[in-house]
């Protein structure tokens, strides 16, 4: 079972500290969810983890059953079994959705154990429809004049295509209308097993109503100020933040303030 | 010396040489109009590149004799790999050196009245309508390479497609360099008449990586009324080849040139290609994908100027540099006074891969009418650390992710390439030139 283990983790962005000690554990079986206002450091977090050139951890360990994952470059994270489903995807032109996926698949399988083009394709088949994904989103370029919404369903294809222990989710219902959400919901939903951890970084308890999570955070000021069960996230949507920082005397959440 | 402004060929080898071809009294006689053209004219002067130390007049043997290809299965290796078995070998033309050592047309498209044939069978054979559109969309005297083609031509191919005949698939044509030390002065034509069809595509090709050699190559492509020209080519001579080519197109009212272009040499290139709106309606489109590796230098100009109204023009250059070369890209669109209603557009693209690369986008609007619509997005820049990141984060390597960008900005000319087999030499000189 995968274990994803971060400790007292510090970055920094040019120069400026964002996380100020995160401790964090994800393991197999177990889905997460980080809620938390605009700008409190839930992005910096995923792109830390993945290896997000502008991020500089300056502090702290993230280790993937046991592995330094800060010690990997980007392409070995995922191939250690990392999985970060971005808040804004990259545009690749001339690059087919197919293509890529296929290149990925086979990053991950090594040389001489690549997948047949025909399982390739059964499987991209079966996950696009599971998606209720228009099949000409295959041989588009990726990402490439896709809606907000199509994006991000991408991201989820891409997720289901790839299959990782560990995957970070950020953002990945905002901009979607209410039957796209139910389709993300229902491929995350599906990949749910002993052998896969999520953390959901969201601001709506719209989507924890269809993916139940198991352990609810908060984050403020570059930390994980508070941690709970799904009641934590139902609270937090009736009532706000500010019951959190009178209780933990926080007056400005964002990163650059002190507690 | 590279800068000797006489060339090593004089009056009585050009008279002996062309009365060799057989070639009609019009054609030597433009050659030697030509000749004494190339001792007064200058250089051109590509934007931003000094070629006056080039060597575009130095070879050792302006014409030398191959032997042709008896059957398709006598073709190199390099060839074959270009050519679709079945229907497309119907329509080919190989040239080895300055020899037409294959010529293949359908019997169906004789029969239509469709010429494709080597410029000196051309000459003999149809020489008066050859006569109408040699060197006349581009003219001898605009200087001195073009007058030293016209004096020198030694190649080439015809292609004459009759009113209302429309050619589903490709003509194609292969020019294969297995010589040093020689020159080819290679002179293309496509006329499509009115309301005709037709898609050209064509590969020059050397056969070892460092030949040595001069390549001189004009094309002229004629689009009458409501005719569509595509011409599609790909260019990947050796490290040792000077190049200057010069493709050029004059569309009809209502006409069409499409271009698609893979300029790919190893040598140091000057590369034209201007297409002229000519009649009301008609549509240019161009689309230029290059590499430059080592120390080559090339120059690239894009041109589409409008004279008809509701004309629309389009460019497209994306170009690849690495090592020390230096890449130029020169992208013009002109709206001439009176071309009312017309539509310019380029996008020009440089993607640097090391810090030695020199490249630069310049493009240019020059438009002398109101009435008209014109954009043009520029840059020079590294490949995007952020997209890296993100195909990274799929597990892609680094290199295989940098390879996947680099392919896709360079899919435009890539994926319009209508022939399987030089679509894929295409992709696979791109990999060669951009990993090795
Ligand atoms: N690349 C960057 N350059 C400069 N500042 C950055 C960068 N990335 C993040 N920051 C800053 O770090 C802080 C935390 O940003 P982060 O994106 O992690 O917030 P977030 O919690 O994900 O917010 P949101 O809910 O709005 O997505 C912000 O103040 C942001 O401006
Ligand atoms: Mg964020």
């Amino acid at each position: 079972m995968a274990v994803l283990t971060i400790r007292n983790l510090h970055v920094a962005v040019e120069g400026k500290e964002i996380l100020k000690g995160v401790d964090l554990e994800v393991k197999g079986g177990e889905i997460h969810a980080i809620m938390g206002p605009n700008g409190t450091g839930k992005s910096t977090l995923a792109s830390a983890i993945m290896g997000h050139p502008k991020y500089e951890v300056t502090e702290g360990s993230v280790t993937l059953d046991g592995q330094d994952v800060l010690e990997m470059e980007v392409d070995e994270r995922a191939r250690a079994g990392l999985f970060l489903a971005m808040q804004y995807p990259s545009e690749i032109s001339g690059v087919t959705n197919a293509d890529f996926l296929r290149a990925a698949i086979n990053a991950r399988l090594g040389e001489g154990n690549e997948i047949s083009l025909m399982k390739f394709i059964r499987k991209l088949d079966e996950k696009m429809a599971f998606l209720e994904m228009n099949p000409d989103m295959a041989h588009r370029y990726l990402n490439e004049g896709f809606s907000g919404g199509e994006k991000k369903r991408n991201e989820i294809l891409q997720l289901m295509m790839l299959e990782p222990k560990i995957a970070i989710l950020d953002e990945i219902d905002s901009g979607l209308d209410i039957d796209a959400l139910k389709i993300v919901a229902k491929g995350v939903n599906e990949m749910r097993s002993s052998e896969f951890g999520c953390l959901i970084i969201t601001h709506y308890q719209r989507l924890l109503n269809y993916i139940t999570p198991d352990y609810v955070h908060v984050m403020m000021q570059g930390r994980i100020v508070k941690s709970g069960g799904p009641e934590l996230a139902q609270r937090l949507e009736a009532e706000g933040y500010d019951w959190i920082k009178k209780e933990l005397g926080i007056e400005d959440e964002t990163v650059g303030q002190e507690a | 010396m590279a800068t000797e402004t006489k060339i090593p060929f004089d009056e009585t080898y050009i008279r002996t040489f062309s009365s060799g071809r057989g070639e009609p009294d019009w054609l030597t006689a433009r050659r030697l109009e030509a000749l004494e053209l190339t001792e007064r004219l200058p250089l051109p002067k590509p934007e931003k590149t000094k070629i006056d130390k080039w060597n575009f007049t130095e070879f050792a043997r302006h014409t030398v004799d191959s032997a042709p290809y008896a059957a398709l299965d006598d073709l190199p290796e390099a060839v074959k790999a270009l050519i679709e078995a079945g229907e497309g070998t119907k329509n080919l033309y190989v040239q080895r050196n300055h020899t037409p050592a294959y010529v293949s047309l359908s019997d169906e498209l004789k029969e239509k009245g469709v010429i494709f044939t080597d410029i000196f069978t051309a000459a003999r054979e149809h020489g008066d309508l050859l006569k109408n559109y040699f060197m006349t969309a581009v003219k001898p005297d605009e200087h001195r390479l073009v007058a030293l083609h016209a004096a020198l031509l030694n190649g080439g191919v015809f292609v004459y497609v009759p009113k209302n005949v429309e050619i589903e698939t490709p003509l194609q044509a292969v020019y294969i360099q297995d010589e040093d030390d020689i020159a080819l002065f290679n002179h293309v034509i496509i006329v499509a008449e009115d309301n005709s069809r037709v898609v050209f595509v064509e590969n020059y090709i050397s056969a070892s990586r460092e030949g040595k050699a001069v390549v001189n190559v004009v094309a002229e492509v004629f689009a009458q009324a409501n005719a569509s020209v595509f011409f599609a080519a790909v260019d990947h001579l050796a490290k040792g080849t000077t190049t200057y080519v010069n493709r050029r197109g004059i569309a009809g009212r209502d006409g069409r040139i499409e271009w698609a272009l893979g300029l790919m040499n190893d040598g140091n290139t000057v590369s034209e290609n201007i297409t002229r709106l000519v009649g009301d309606g008609s549509f240019g489109d161009t689309k230029t994908v290059a590499v430059s590796r080592g120390e080559q230098v090339q120059n690239f100009t894009t041109s589409v100027v409008h004279y008809g109204k509701h004309t629309e023009g389009y460019i497209l250059k994306h170009g690849v540099v690495r090592d020390s070369a230096t890449s130029i890209f020169n992208g013009i669109g002109k709206i001439e006074h009176g071309a009312s209603k017309s539509n310019a557009e380029q996008e020009s693209r440089v993607l640097m891969l090391s810090e030695k690369a020199r490249g630069d986008a310049n493009p240019i609007l020059l438009i002398d009418e109101d009435d008209v619509m014109a954009g043009h997005a520029a840059s020079v820049g590294r490949i995007d650390p952020i997209q890296l990141y993100y195909l990274m984060s799929r597990g892609i390597p680094r290199r295989d992710a940098e390879r996947l960008i680099i392919h896709g900005f360079l899919a435009p000319v890539v994926e319009a390439i209508p022939l399987e087999g030089v679509k894929n030499q295409l992709i696979e000189v791109i990999e060669r030139k951009v990993q090795s």
